[in-house]
């Protein structure tokens, strides 16, 4: 079966200029980095800041075009779209953005901004956009009463839920979750969580799901990619990674997750990074479980 | 201060639209045997140096100055915000062609420019309308410009790049609403100076021909009386340092109350 997503040798670099005299430097966001989702999968992404994790998702939907590598969708190679097909296509994937303050419009009503992805694809009368918007917003748990509300007349998690709804839209089969309850409050969080994963099994989404909170991917990610300064350096399923990380980042990485429960001794580990080889290719370390050691 | 702002511009939209039924007098209607007289109760801001009321005259000025800052504000803010908003937003080549336009424009005295332009294409209002545009739009494409290269990192924007939304859409819809308060400050700043800017042609006489009225040519007018007849120079400037002064008190606070943090 071909994978709903697949990602190969995805490269994103960012040339900075460092004044008039001295050559440009080069920064490599994501350096060669590949991995596939099957199609109703939660895929996780995880890695601190700066790791190169956002940069790979909005380089799958092209909101940054990559450097270089080769991203397919249902079979077909994204990064080769013209820009009309590659507008057809955002159909059917789409993104949920980290902040829900600055991710939604302050001058627009919430309804119009789930309504505007159906205008842009010309889906639809008046009336019926409506009604979708409306059904949108009871399925994300909002009430379609408050569709002429403003953003900032909306709490964090229902701001977020009205990303949702706009993502939804369209009907995609792709969702990128860029970090979407990382800045909401923990009680919220579990709410939005719930919410992200009722909605995959009612619409057999797929997600890939970018996150920095360890717990939460173990909570809902099929498997697990960890990037570090660019590169994945260890992937495979939820549970084998977390039994048994390979890779001395996710062992350090692992070893901050907080354990709610003061008796249990705590041992920190520090990343060194002189200790392993940064060069060193993904090898399979149990089955369909990869590390860079 | 800003409500002292509105008050007077409101007081100079009214007198610009009920002008004629405000005065008694035909603003060009001459009395010549009065001419130069100062300010009587039946004139109470004198007659000019053909005997004219100034009172009327002042009212019917009104109407050309606010029309021309208004035509002025509104072609260069239209141009402006359409250029500004393309270089922003798309920055690149397109960014660079457009901001040396700019450069270009604002390293010329602006004042100089239009007097050239107006002097090439002729005296009228029409002229001073388009010269003063010629110059005025690029303060607006640099003020969009900056705005727009902030919104185009904005989430919301890069959301609607990722629903499929086109480049159009993305910039009036998301793009030109974030700049559209800056824009409006600048605008009513730009009223204040479209007027002075008005005032200075007619006063070197390349802008409203005479008879019609306009504050800047009853100021040339009166230069020559000076100093028998003061009256003609001092009623007339004092109408263009009020509306001005509104102008500005409404502009800045516009800008205190939509950016509170440059209030200070």
């Amino acid at each position: 079966m071909t994978p709903l997503l697949e990602v190969r040798n995805l490269v994103k670099e960012f040339t900075r200029s460092q004044g008039l005299f001295s050559a440009p430097s080069v920064v490599r966001a994501v350096d060669v980095v590949s991995f596939s989702i099957a199609e109703g999968e939660t895929f996780g992404l995880v890695g601190e800041s700066g790791s190169g994790k956002t940069t790979t998702g909005r380089c799958i939907l092209r909101l940054i075009e990559p450097t270089a590598g080769e991203v397919r969708f249902k079979g077909e190679d994204v990064l080769a779209f013209s820009r009309a097909r590659m507008r057809a296509a955002r159909r059917d994937m789409q993104i949920v953005f980290q902040d829900p303050y600055s991710s939604l419009n302050p001058r627009m009503r919430a309804g119009d901004i789930v309504e505007e992805p159906l205008i842009i694809h010309r889906t639809g009368r008046k009336v019926e956009r409506r009604a979708r918007v409306a059904e949108l917003f009871e399925l994300v748990g909002l009430d379609p009463t408050q569709l002429a509300r403003y953003p900032h007349q909306f709490s964090g998690g229902q701001r977020q839920r009205i990303g949702l709804a706009r993502a939804l839209a369209l009907n995609p089969s792709l969702v990128i979750a860029d970090e979407p309850v990382s800045a909401l409050d923990v009680s919220v969080q579990a709410q939005v969580i719930n919410l992200l994963m009722d909605l995959q099994e009612r619409l057999k989404l797929t997600y890939l799901f970018i996150a920095h909170d360890l717990r939460l991917v173990r909570h809902i990610c099929d498997r697990v990619a960890v990037m570090y300064l660019g590169k994945i350096v260890e992937t495979g399923p939820t549970e084998s990674l977390f039994a048994a990380p390979a890779h001395p980042y996710t062992r350090a990485l692992l070893s901050a997750i907080p354990i709610p429960d003061p008796a249990v001794p705590r041992q920190r580990i520090v990343l060194d990074p002189a200790s392993f080889d940064r060069t060193a290719p993904l090898r399979e370390v149990s089955s369909g479980h990869h590390a860079a050691v | 201060m800003i409500r002292v702002g509105f008050v007077i511009v409101a007081l100079a939209v009214f007198v610009a639209i009920a002008g004629p039924f405000l005065s008694a007098y035909d603003p060009n209607a001459q009395e010549l045997a009065r001419r130069l007289e100062g300010p009587s109760l039946s004139h109470p801001l004198g007659l000019d140096e053909l005997g004219r009321d100034i009172l009327a005259r002042i009212l019917a000025g009104a109407r050309v100055s606010l029309l021309v800052g208004l035509v002025v504000v509104t072609i260069s803010s239209v141009t402006g915000m359409f250029f500004g908003s393309v270089a922003g937003y798309f920055g690149g080549r397109v960014d660079d062609v457009i901001s040396r336009v700019v450069d270009v424009l604002m390293a010329f005295p602006g004042i100089l420019l239009a007097i050239a332009l107006v002097a090439v294409l002729g005296p009228s209002l029409r002229n001073v309308v388009l010269a003063l545009s010629v110059i005025g739009w690029v303060g607006y494409a640099r003020l969009v410009r900056g705005q727009a290269l902030r919104a185009r990192e904005f989430e919301f924007v890069q959301a609607a790049r990722a629903l499929g939304a086109g480049s159009p859409r993305i910039v009036l819809r998301h793009v030109l609403p974030t700049a559209f308060p800056s824009v409006v400050v600048q605008a009513t700043l730009g009223m204040a100076g479209a007027i002075i800017a008005e005032a200075a042609l007619s006063f070197l006489g390349l802008g409203v021909q005479p008879p019609t009225p306009s504050w800047g040519t009853m100021l040339d007018a009166g230069r020559s009386h000076l100093f028998d007849a003061p009256h003609l120079t001092i009623f007339p400037g004092v109408a263009i340092a009020i509306l001005v002064l509104g102008f500005n008190f409404l502009g800045d606070g516009l800008r205190d109350r939509i950016d509170p943090k440059m209030s200070q």
